[in-house]
């Protein structure tokens, strides 16, 4: 290896996968070019990479300049610039810009599409790569600026594969796996996710956004793309009917024929299944029981809550009347604290063209893109203008469930025309009945 | 930090072309910057957005937000692009001599 790199050779042992000996691996297979391929971007990329980051290791800071504006032609994101601050001890990372690639819904992959985008970052980037960034996109890790448009012509034209998206802009859309593997999604994330991804490409490659703007689609409460947490707005699937039980695999659970959780907790002893302690117990709602041999939903009470339903998969189902409820606002910490998604959409059908969906996708645009400050995400022109003002513009109707709980200060606005007589008033007239 | 000749003139330019001074701005920076950001001919709207933005900034000190930018010209974003391929902040900022666009990016 070219620099000597004693702290990070300490995260080679122990039993996770290293990302370093990956690193080195790596730096190897460049070294050696079994190939013959013709690197377009220096062959000891990985080697600086890692001699940039022992440094970072021993001084404790980073070393990569400040921001980066390099991009393609006729997007403005979709591309990270990055530059070392010690060009000349790394020369191989002096420029270091990571490509962010639109993934597929799902994240499902065949061996040969990975193949092919491996080959072509082989050649024109430093072959590192992050499965995936959070937001979703696949990452390409490293590479120069002539190389970007030479990149992008390859996944265009030969891949059929477009760039994510990064800036104040629609960022990339990501799902759950949904109904290709999971008997609890209640519509097809993927579709709707992919659907979405497709109408709404130019506020995804052109930033025309106050701010980043991003959706994530999960199939059902459990929320496994976290969109809640981690999409302004956020799709997540849920039922308006019964939870479909069925009598019998009630009863297997209790015999102990099925392990509860799907045998999630096997790995230690915690004694016979209990359906009146682990299941009815814990209802939140306290709907549910078990008499006589039957097991009862009271599913007016029921908020749909999954936990009866991951408990017993076999003998629960979610509902037949599917659809998903819109959550918005969801944002980290900066500027003005961090948020979740608030209920906006109790319900909705998720039915292809979603012409209902984005309906509300736009309307929410609509006024953002007018309304939002320079850099204020979504959840915070909601704080700033109030929830009010959010199911004005998106149409809805307050109702109960807008709320966890009813405001407890009385600062209350009225619109003037919803108050007899309206604001304007005549002193005179109130001095009539009022002495000074 | 670089250094580019042209025309006579140099411009001190961080690794993105970007010119550090706003003050090193001139005609011969336009045309120089022209060629990298996919333009074969300055235009009469061209020359509009840049004049936009450097107003914009020298009242405010900062660039103007897109929606901003496509009020006070009148062009639709997709028009700007058309005028400006990598768009308003990597195209039309640089040309215009204006700091790099920051943050989340
Ligand atoms: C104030 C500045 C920044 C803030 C507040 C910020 C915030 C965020 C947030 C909230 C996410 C999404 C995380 C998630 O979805 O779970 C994200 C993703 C990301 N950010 Fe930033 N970021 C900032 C600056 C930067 C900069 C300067 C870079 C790179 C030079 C960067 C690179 C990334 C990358 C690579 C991702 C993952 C993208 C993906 O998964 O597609 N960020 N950032
Ligand atoms: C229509 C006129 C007014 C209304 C409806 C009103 C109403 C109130 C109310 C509800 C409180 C809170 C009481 C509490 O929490 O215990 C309050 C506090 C107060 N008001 Fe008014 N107010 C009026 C006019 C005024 C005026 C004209 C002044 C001063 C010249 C004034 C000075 C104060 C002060 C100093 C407090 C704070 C008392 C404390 O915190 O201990 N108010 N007012
Ligand atoms: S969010 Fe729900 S539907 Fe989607 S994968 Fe997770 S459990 Fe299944
Ligand atoms: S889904 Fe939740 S709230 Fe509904 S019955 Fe099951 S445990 Fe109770």
């Amino acid at each position: 290896m070219k620099h000597e790199t004693p702290l990070l050779n300490q995260l080679e042992s122990g039993p996770w996968p290293s990302f370093v000996s990956d690193l080195k691996q790596q730096a190897e297979v460049r070294a050696k070019n079994e190939e013959n391929i013709e690197f377009q971007i220096p062959v000891d990329a990985v080697e600086d990479l890692l001699g940039v980051l022992e440094l970072s290791y021993v001084d404790g800071t980073t070393h990569w300049k400040h921001g980066g504006i390099v991009g393609v032609f006729g997007y403005g994101g979709g591309v990270i610039g990055r530059y070392c601050d010690q060009p000349q001890n790394f020369p191989g990372v002096a420029h270091f810009h990571t490509m962010r690639v639109a993934q597929p819904g799902g994240k499902y992959y065949t061996a040969e599409y990975l193949r092919d985008l491996c080959d072509l970052w082989d050649l024109r980037g430093s072959g590192i790569t992050n499965m995936h960034g959070s937001t979703g996109d696949i990452i390409f890790i490293g590479t120069t600026t002539p190389q970007l448009e030479e990149v992008f012509y390859e996944l265009t034209h030969k891949f059929n594969q477009d760039l994510g998206g990064s800036g104040s802009n629609l960022r990339t859309p990501a799902d759950c796996i949904g109904s290709s593997r999971c008997e609890y999604a209640c519509y097809d994330t993927q579709a709707l996710c992919y659907d979405l991804t497709q109408e709404y490409q130019d506020e995804l490659h052109r930033p025309a956004f106050p701010y980043k703007f991003k959706f994530k689609f999960d199939g059902c409460p459990n929320g496994c793309v976290a969109s809640i947490a981690r999409s302004d707005l956020s799709f997540i699937g849920t039922w308006k009917d019964e939870i479909r039980i069925d009598q019998e695999a009630v009863q297997a659970y209790i015999g102990g024929e099925m392990p509860p959780n799907a045998g999630a907790h096997s790995g230690r002893d915690w004694g016979a299944f209990d359906i009146q302690k682990e299941v009815i117990a814990l209802c939140p709602s306290d709907c549910m029981k078990y008499e006589g041999g039957k097991l009862e939903i009271n599913n007016k009470e029921c908020v749909r809550c999954m936990h009866c339903i991951n408990v017993m998969p076999r003998a629960l189902r979610i509902g037949n009347d599917r659809g998903c409820s819109i959550l918005a606002g969801a944002k980290a910490p900066i500027l003005d604290g961090a948020q979740m998604g608030s209920l906006l959409i109790p319900f909705i059908k998720v039915e292809e063209p979603y012409d209902e969906i984005k309906e509300v996708i736009e309307n929410v645009w609509d006024w953002w893109m007018e309304e939002g400050k320079n850099r204020e995400r979504l959840g915070e022109l909601i704080k700033r203008q109030g929830l009010q003002k959010l199911l004005e513009v998106t149409g809805v109707t307050p109702d109960a469930r807008h709320v966890q709980e009813p405001r407890s200060n009385p600062y209350i606005f009225w619109k003037e025309e919803e108050v007899e007589g309206g604001w304007d008033r005549d002193i005179d007239e109130y001095r009539k009945h009022h002495q000074r | 930090m670089a250094q580019v000749d042209f025309k006579g003139k140099t411009f001190d330019v961080d690794e993105d072309g970007f010119i550090l001074d706003y003050n090193q701005f001139c005609d011969e920076w336009i045309e120089y910057v022209k060629d990298q950001e996919g333009i074969d001919e300055m235009t009469d709207e061209h020359k509009l957005v840049i004049k936009v933005l450097q107003e914009y900034y020298e009242k405010n000190g900062i660039a103007p937000m897109v929606r901003v930018l496509s009020k006070l010209t009148k062009f639709k974003l997709k028009h700007i692009y058309e005028l400006f391929p990598s768009g308003p902040g990597k195209g039309a900022c640089k040309m215009a001599g204006l700091p790099k666009p920051t943050g989340c990016v």
